[in-house]
């Protein structure tokens, strides 16, 4: 093999002459958080409503939960990018499509990942609430109502606060995952940390360093986003329970 | 104007269309089979007082799921191969791709189906294996005799279900610019200028398998739900 390795190929200016190499890659890191935090943020709102719709006695209600759910758990996460990348913008009433179709490529591209990644997760995301209300005792819903609360107050101040501390560690593994999931949407143009990845490589004939350092790039913020979550963790753990020592 | 639906180009795509759900079973097929045999094998090294295997299988399934898939891809569609011509001098044409993808994709959900079967193995009680050794077994037989069968029956929802998740991930070989199912798909939209047709069909089969699959799993889990 005589493979002329160069890291130094970082520290260069590029073609184009904006930045350096790794400006470009900090570019991208900070497209890929942007765009996961923000859809996480959608995702666990949104997430926590249909959780909590599947589990209300109205039948139509948690019916249209589950229908929800379904949908977004039975499609792949690429096929409903490019279904909201190109065909919604279609189907939406023509001042909207045609506004979002002469707003910058950059927007989007953005806001349709956003929305994708948001809704895709919102529905595990859901999966999780649901299954952290339904763990806990019948007794606690029915000690809140007994007391007097009603049915929405006994989510709030009741069920919610104990599920969302139970489903920790679930929730943060769909926390890693909407990181790594965001690099689908290099797919569509967003030059995300992946996509930057394919362009270093193009630009810089240094394939091996490009794709070593975007690789490195997605562990660190794995390390990082897990460390902190494991701080919550601990900190937010119900004592009494298996994972609460 | 509402948008006018021109349903026309999918019957004639429909050949096309299956020979890219071929590639999609295909893909899916290799990678559950390679994954649940390397996946065990994984298992069992994590699980091992050995320590040099079990720092290895760790290392392993850790980088695999920290990674995303379409990079895991991107590497084995344009890194890998490359590798692999210069490692052998081989000519630069020779195509590797479609191989290289299919290992790349093996390898990675080894990491996600070796993680099943680590809890399956913990979930069979410890007097087991402490029952086998006093009977004489070794560890080999043990395993094979009487852990792995009970831990795979306990799994058998769960691996499931990640082969239904894995399927659908069989759809960012698109990147790699193989003609699966969604990039025949795709190709057929773009051809015809129906993206917005051939999108929602693709959407939709893909739908209707994965919740047929995801129905029978939950079916069968509550069959065999273990007493």
């Amino acid at each position: 093999m005589n493979y002329q390795w160069n890291w130094s190929i970082f520290m260069q200016p590029t073609v184009v002459g904006d930045t350096t190499y790794l400006g470009w890659m900090f570019a991208g890191m900070q497209m890929t958080l942007m765009l996961s935090l923000s859809a996480w943020v959608i995702a666990l709102l949104l997430g926590a409503v249909v959780g909590v719709l599947r589990t209300v006695p109205n039948k139509l209600l948690s019916g249209l939960a589950t229908a929800y759910v379904e949908l977004f758990r039975n499609i792949p996460l690429l096929v409903q990018l490019f279904i909201w990348y190109f065909v919604m913008p279609e189907l939406v009433p023509q001042s909207l499509g045609d506004a979002y179709k002469q707003s910058h490529p950059v927007l989007q591209q953005f806001l349709a990942a956003m929305v994708c990644l948001a809704l895709f997760t919102s529905a595990r995301v859901a999966e999780q609430v649901r299954s952290g209300i339904n763990s806990l005792p019948r007794g606690q819903k029915n000690a809140g109502l007994a007391l007097g609360f009603t049915l929405p107050q006994v989510y709030r101040h009741v069920l919610l606060p104990m599920a969302f501390r139970l489903i920790m560690p679930p929730l943060t593994s769909e926390f890693l995952n909407i990181f790594k999931n965001s690099a689908v949407c290099s797919t569509i143009g967003l030059l995300e940390l992946a996509a930057q990845g394919r362009q270093l490589v193009d630009y810089t004939a240094q394939p091996y360093e490009s794709f070593i350092a975007v690789t490195v790039a997605y562990v660190a913020i794995n390390v990082v986003v897990m460390t902190l979550m494991k701080k919550l963790e601990d900190k937010v753990r119900v004592p009494g329970y298996m994972g609460g020592k | 104007m509402v948008y006018e639906f021109d349903w026309s180009s999918i019957p004639g795509a429909l050949p096309i269309l299956w020979d890219g759900m071929a590639v999609s079973l295909e893909i899916t097929l290799i990678a559950i089979v390679v994954g649940i045999v390397w996946g065990t094998l994984l298992a069992m090294m994590r699980l091992s007082s050995i320590k040099p295997l079990s720092l290895f299988a760790a290392g392993y399934v850790n980088l695999f799921r920290a990674i995303p898939l379409v990079m895991v891809l991107l590497w084995f569609f344009l890194i890998v191969p490359r590798f692999i011509a210069d490692l052998f001098g081989l000519p630069p044409n020779t195509d590797l791709r479609l191989a290289s993808a299919m290992i790349g994709f093996a390898l990675f959900e080894s990491a996600y189906y070796s993680e099943i079967i680590r809890a399956g193995i913990q979930s069979v009680p410890k007097g087991q294996m402490a029952a086998c050794q006093a009977l004489g077994m070794t560890y080999g037989q043990a395993m094979r005799l009487v852990i792995l069968p009970q831990a795979f029956r306990n799994m058998v929802p769960l691996l499931l279900t990640q082969a239904i998740i894995l399927f659908q991930d069989t759809s960012l070989v698109y990147v790699s610019a193989l003609a699966d199912f969604f990039g025949s798909a795709y190709k057929v939209g773009d051809r015809d200028g129906r993206l917005v047709e051939l999108l929602l069909f693709a959407g939709l089969v893909y739908f209707v398998l994965c919740f047929a699959a995801s129905m029978l799993v939950k079916h069968l889990q509550k069959k065999y739900q273990p007493a």
